[in-house]
Order: C-alpha cells, then structure tokens, then sequence
C-alpha cells in the first residue's frame, strides 16, 4: 500500500509541477476575469442607463407635458429658461438632454433631442415609447374608446412551468435545467476523455522509456497501474477544485472592483434557484470519478497494448464509441426526453451512465434509479479495472509486437 | 543464494523456458548466456517476480521466492530506461523507496554514489539532458542503490563506452568484494572469462550447460598443444607421439599445433622434439567461454 502511495504521490506531483497545468488551472478564471471586464466595458459603454438623465422638456404641443413619467435613470423637467441659455448649460452638465416637442409632433423627426453626448438608444427608446402611448391614449380617449376598459381586455400570457414533486410543486426553470444537464455532460464527456488520455500516454511513456521493467520489479503491474489512475484523478479534482475557488474569487474581485451589478454569476445563480445545485455538484464528481476509473483502466490497457501513441487508433474506436454516442444522443434528445426509455438505459449502463445521468440528474431522477445507477458504476469501474490490469501486466513487457484484439484476449487469459 | 528448480515457462505458440534449474551460490559472479531469444530475459524476469513460472520454483536464500525479497534484489534490465522529464536525483529517490528505503537514506546513499562516480552536479539534471552513457551511469546507481543481495544485470556493459565500461566493471567486482551475488547475462564472452565464477548457457529454452568456468574449460580439454620453435622444419612420418593439427611458418619461427595421442604425455612430445629443433615456447589450447560456446550452439542446431 506505502507503494501505491508512493506510485500516486509521484504521478500527482510530476503533472501538478509541469506549467500547461497552471496555464489550464489559472486560464478559466483568467477567461472568466475577461468576460467580467469585457461585461464591465459594455455596461460602462452604456453607463446612460444607470446614471440618471435630467430630461428638460419643452412642449409646444402641450399634449405631453406633465405626463411623462420618471424612471430610475430619466428624471423630466419643464424647461423653464430661454432654450439658448439651456442649450449652452448642456456643455456643463453632460447628463443633461433637452427634449423639444413642436406642435406638429406627429411629423417625421419633429421631435428632437438635444444634448452634448448622443443619448443612448435606451435612453431615446424609453421617451419614445412614453410619448407613443401618451399619444395613444390621447387618440383613443378621442375616438372615444375607455382606455380603462381596453386595458383590462388586452392579455400577457407567461406560462410559470411547476414540477410535482413529493414536497410538493416547485418552480422549474426549464431553460436553465437543460443548460445545467448539457453543460455538465459535456464537462464529464471532456474531462473523461483529456483525463482518461492522460493515463494512456503516462502508461505509453513508461513503456517506451523501459522504465515499466524497473518498477514492476519493485511493484506489482496492478499496483503501479492503480497509482497511476489515482494520481492522474486528483490531478483533474485539484483541478476541478481549483477552478471553481479562483472562478469564485475572481466574481467575488469582479464584482468589488468592477461594481457590475449585474455579475453574470449573480445572474447564473438567480436562474438556478429551486434547483438543487449542491446535489448536481455532488453527481458530478461521483459520475466523473466513477466513469474516470472505469474508463482510465481501459485507457491504461490500451496504452500497455502499444508502443507508440500512434498505434492507438485502432483500440481508441471501442472505447470512445459509447463516449461519444451517448454525448450526441444527450445533448439532441435526451435533455429533451430526460425520463424516456432510452434515457433510463442509458444513465443506468456503466459505460454511459456518466454522460446520461448528468443531463437527467436537474430534472430529477428517481431515488431507484439514481441507486442502481450508482451501484452499476462501482460495480462496472471494478470489472473494467480488473479486465484492463490482466490486459496491462502482460502488455507493458511487450515490445515490438502488433497487438490485436485477439492478442488482447490471450493476454487476458495469461496465468499471473 | 539463488536456486532455480525446472521452471517451465510458456507463451502463446512457443516456450520460454523448458525446464531449467540453476545454483547460484552466494558471493559468485554468474553469467547467463545464451544466444538472442534463447530464454535469458524471461528467466530473469521470473527471478524479479515480474512475471510468475507456469510451474517449478525458485528458492532465494533458502525462502521461497516471495515479495518481501524484492528488496533485496537488484535489477538493471537490457532496455534501459528512466523518466525523461524528471530529475535524476529525485527519479532515483524514487525507485529506491519503491524498494523501500526511506526518503533520507536514499538521498544520503545517492550523494554517497555520485561523488563516487563523479557526477555530483546531475543531480537537479532532466534525463533528457543526458547521453546514453551518462543515463546508464544513473541508472546503475538505482540499480545497487537499496544494497541488494543480489544484483541482476542485463547485458551490463552495453552502451557504455570502455572507459566507463571499466568503471562500471571495477564497481561491480568491488560489490561483489563486498558481499553481494552478482547474476549477468551478456553475450560478450571476454567479460565472463574476466568476471564470471560460474556460467549457465541456455539455448532454445533449455539449459546446456552450467558450472564454474575454470571446470568446464578443463572440461573441454582435448590435449591440444601449441608449440612454437626454430630450426628447420619438422619431417612427420606416423612415427611421433602426436597427431599433427598444423604447421605453419611464423616471424619468429614456426608454430605447430599437435593433438596428444590417448597414451603420450607432454614429456613424450618434448622429448621427441628437443633432438630436432629448439622450442622456445608450449602451451595448452584451452578452449575460450567463446569458443564452447559457439560449439555447443552449433551442435545444438
């Protein structure tokens, strides 16, 4: 055991210590802090929504003043000096605009606004929109329509999706739960597949360098295999981990310095309510563990079949067929469809169970299900693990011979 | 020390090793030869347990072969190999606690060798940076490092230039001054005449022949003689002691090779010869390691 300690301490720090693992570990957050000062840009950009706009409105016509509401960013004031000295207080008070309504407002771009900066679109949308429905209701209560009446006729649908569950009914996001089951599977199809090569190439590296015959004769190939498949696990966790603490602490800088009010994460976290993050977090890493072992044994039995990373193509298919089936078949239909049929064979069979469970754990599975799921994980990692070690402990002492599928299956029967 | 009893060991469509057993005693340098692809390799990755006999056993001081021995054995394989990317200080920490020494006593024991072979300075050293030599150097150190009882060596000389050739030869025969057995496969017969007390030769799977060298080359003995001598040349008539091999004319002199017949003696031939010409030299032709080698090969196949 103090060996298998050794073997992971090793593979844990010999990949930590290399620089594309910093580049990786700090280039998420490092892209994250680029989201939130490009999001920082724009919002400066269009920073007329947060301050606040004094409109000083001079109405010829007479239909719109004192109906023009406030709003948070736009204040509307009377004009009440000479529009000559008005229009050069504008040079002083950037924040200033100067509505002019003449009689015949009606007319293309009668209506006009003055000010030192070009008001923004929002800005200019909003006092449009103001002046259209006063005009409206101006025209209606002319043509002698109740306003009041037409009100209470005209209907805003939204539908408000509830889940019945057995604490009873919930709202249910559905937007955000597809984004949630397809994000995290494709998370566990990504890192399966980056963390699984990873294992492959170190067993392929050790083959190649001949060291394999100098450390299975300290250790049993089993031993070294485990270490090797450990070490590389929490490499992806420290990774995992890290990711999430610097993403967390550049939102927690970003949203300090950059005073957005509207953090994406914030924003992210406010979709994601009556979801229960904590659990999904929890299924990942379960699934992703799980389908590490499962899917690294067999990524290490193919590394130990061959002698150069080249040679692996042919052995690659079998292993990344189900990969990636069950990823197009989740992401099209399965996150539509999470409890059909299919959707149930497919997150409860070991070898797709990680990818299909993630996009169907948002929308609730049921407790069965996830149980035997789990269970069929453990006991299938543990199966592919002992199939691959009987394949490893004879392929790593094989130099210079074309393994085939048959080859393999001799391997696999060798006594000890 | 050592004691192999009739391994059998088998592959998909050929066989290994058919029933070999060998007695290495303590304190021997032994040689294993053997043609390429005669069964070396594979005997000596049973003796490291990395793989297992499909039936016989091997006995390592008087203890079934077992685990809690891999301490105390040493193995540079033919294929040498280290990580490329990992420093040669640290990569050597590591395979001697993989054989369980402590993470001081490796380093300690590691300063102790480098100094020794000169080559303090590659401690912080990347393989890559190194050439073949100096990466057998390194890995000679993590091969007798944990002060193994037994030290296993394939093919030990190859890759290295002579000078460090016979540096590694020199440390070798003082580990074995020292105590420890010392088991090499090799095809270079000069160094088993040199180094080795007792050989093994196996081919196509089976052993051929094994024993201290000195007795199998008496062994090989056939009463063959050099003799080296002026004057003028011999007439041969069927009359003499011997059986004339050859007869040539060398700088010096000329040079005859002679077989005894079964009833003559050495004396015989000289006293036979010393009326005729004189002999300024005589000499036994002891078959070399090489030679016994090749003959026994050939007749084999």
């Amino acid at each position: 055991m103090d060996k298998v300690l050794l073997i992971i301490q090793r593979e844990y720090l010999s990949r930590v210590r290399k620089k594309a693992f910093l580049i990786t570990v700090f280039l998420v957050p490092a892209l994250l802090l680029g989201m939130y000062a490009v999001m920082y840009l724009l919002y400066k950009n269009s920073s007329e929504m947060n301050t606040v706009h004094v409109v000083k409105v001079l109405d010829d016509s007479g239909v719109f003043a004192g109906k023009l509401h406030d709003k948070t960013s736009l204040k509307f004031k009377s004009l009440n000096e000479p529009l000559t000295s008005a229009k050069k207080g504008l040079k002083k008070n950037q924040d200033e605009i100067i509505l002019l309504i003449p009689k015949n407002y009606e007319d293309p771009k009668a209506v006009q606004v003055l000010s030192e900066n070009k008001p923004s679109i929002s800005t200019a949308n909003e006092i449009e929109r103001q002046m259209n429905e006063i005009a409206t209701n101006n025209k209606m209560v002319a043509a002698g329509i109740d306003t009041a009446k037409l009100k209470s006729i005209s209907s805003d649908i939204s539908i408000s999706a509830r889940q019945v569950t057995e604490e009873g009914e919930k709202d249910s996001n559905i937007g955000a739960l597809y984004g949630i089951g397809v994000a995290g599977a494709i998370m566990i199809y990504l890192s399966l597949f980056i963390y699984g090569a990873q294992v492959m190439r170190g067993v392929i590296e050790e083959k190649t360098n001949r060291i394999i015959e100098v450390i299975v004769s300290s250790v049993k190939p089993f031993q070294l295999m485990l270490g090797k498949i450990i070490g590389v696990a929490l490499v992806s966790l420290t990774q995992f981990i890290l990711w999430i603490i610097l993403s967390l602490a550049v939102s927690y800088i970003a949203s300090k310095h950059f005073n957005a009010p509207q953090s994406p994460l914030l924003g992210l976290i406010e979709g994601l309510k009556g979801v229960p993050v904590g659990n999904i977090v929890a299924y990942f890493l379960f699934y992703f563990l799980t389908g590490f072992l499962l899917y690294s044994a067999l990524f290490a039995a193919v590394g130990s079949a061959v002698d150069s990373e080249t040679e692996t193509q042919q052995f690659m298919f079998p292993i990344t067929m189900p990969l990636l089936f069950t990823y197009i078949i989740s992401v099209s239909f399965l996150a539509q469809n999470p409890d059909s049929t299919l959707g149930f064979w497919l997150s409860v069979i070991p070898f797709t169970a990680p990818v299909a469970m993630m996009v169907r754990v948002p929308f609730g599975v049921p407790d069965w299900q996830l149980y035997l799921s789990m269970g069929l994980m453990i006991v299938g990692f543990i199966f592919t693990t002992w199939v691959a070690s009987r394949i490893y402990r004879v392929g790593i002492l094989m130099y210079g011979k074309k393994a085939s599928y048959s080859e393999l299956a001799k391997w696999f029967f060798y006594k000890e | 020390m050592l004691s192999i009893r009739n391994i059998v060991k088998q592959y998909a469509g050929h066989t290994a090793l058919s029933g070999v057993s060998l007695e290495v005693t303590g304190g021997q340098i032994f040689g294993l030869l053997g043609p390429n692809g005669a069964g070396k390799t594979s005997l000596i990755r049973i003796i490291n347990q990395i793989t297992a006999p499909d039936s016989g056993e091997v006995y390592f001081g008087g203890e079934k072969l077992n685990q809690s021995h891999i301490g105390r054995i040493g193995y540079m394989p033919e294929e040498r190999g280290l990580y490329k990317k990992m420093a040669i200080g640290e990569q050597i920490v590591y395979l001697a606690r993989l054989k369980g020494l402590s993470h001081a006593e490796a380093t300690r024991r590691i300063k102790y060798w480098f100094e020794k072979l000169e080559i303090e300075s590659w401690w912080e050293k990347k393989v890559e940076e190194l050439s073949k030599g100096m990466q057998q150097k390194a890995q000679f150190v993590a091969t007798v490092l944990h002060e193994p009882d037994l030290i296993i060596l394939d093919e030990p000389f190859s890759g290295f230039d002579p000078v460090n050739a016979e540096l590694i030869k020199n440390e070798i025969l003082e580990l074995n001054q020292k105590g420890a057995t010392i088991l090499f496969s090799t095809h270079r017969m000069e160094s088993v005449e040199e180094l080795c007390n007792s050989i093994a030769l196996i081919h196509q799977s089976h052993k051929i022949l094994d024993g201290r060298v000195k007795d199998i080359r008496n062994s090989y003995r056939n009463n063959t003689y050099l003799i080296e001598y002026s004057g003028n040349r011999l007439e041969f008539n069927g009359s003499e002691p011997f059986e004339v091999l050859g007869d040539s004319a060398t700088d010096e002199g000329r040079l005859l090779r002679l077989q005894l017949n079964a009833t003559t003696s050495v004396n015989d031939v000289l006293q036979y010869l010393i009326p005729q010409v004189s002999v300024s030299r005589l000499q036994e032709i002891i078959p070399s390691v090489n030679e016994i080698f090749i003959q026994k090969v050939n007749q084999k196949s």
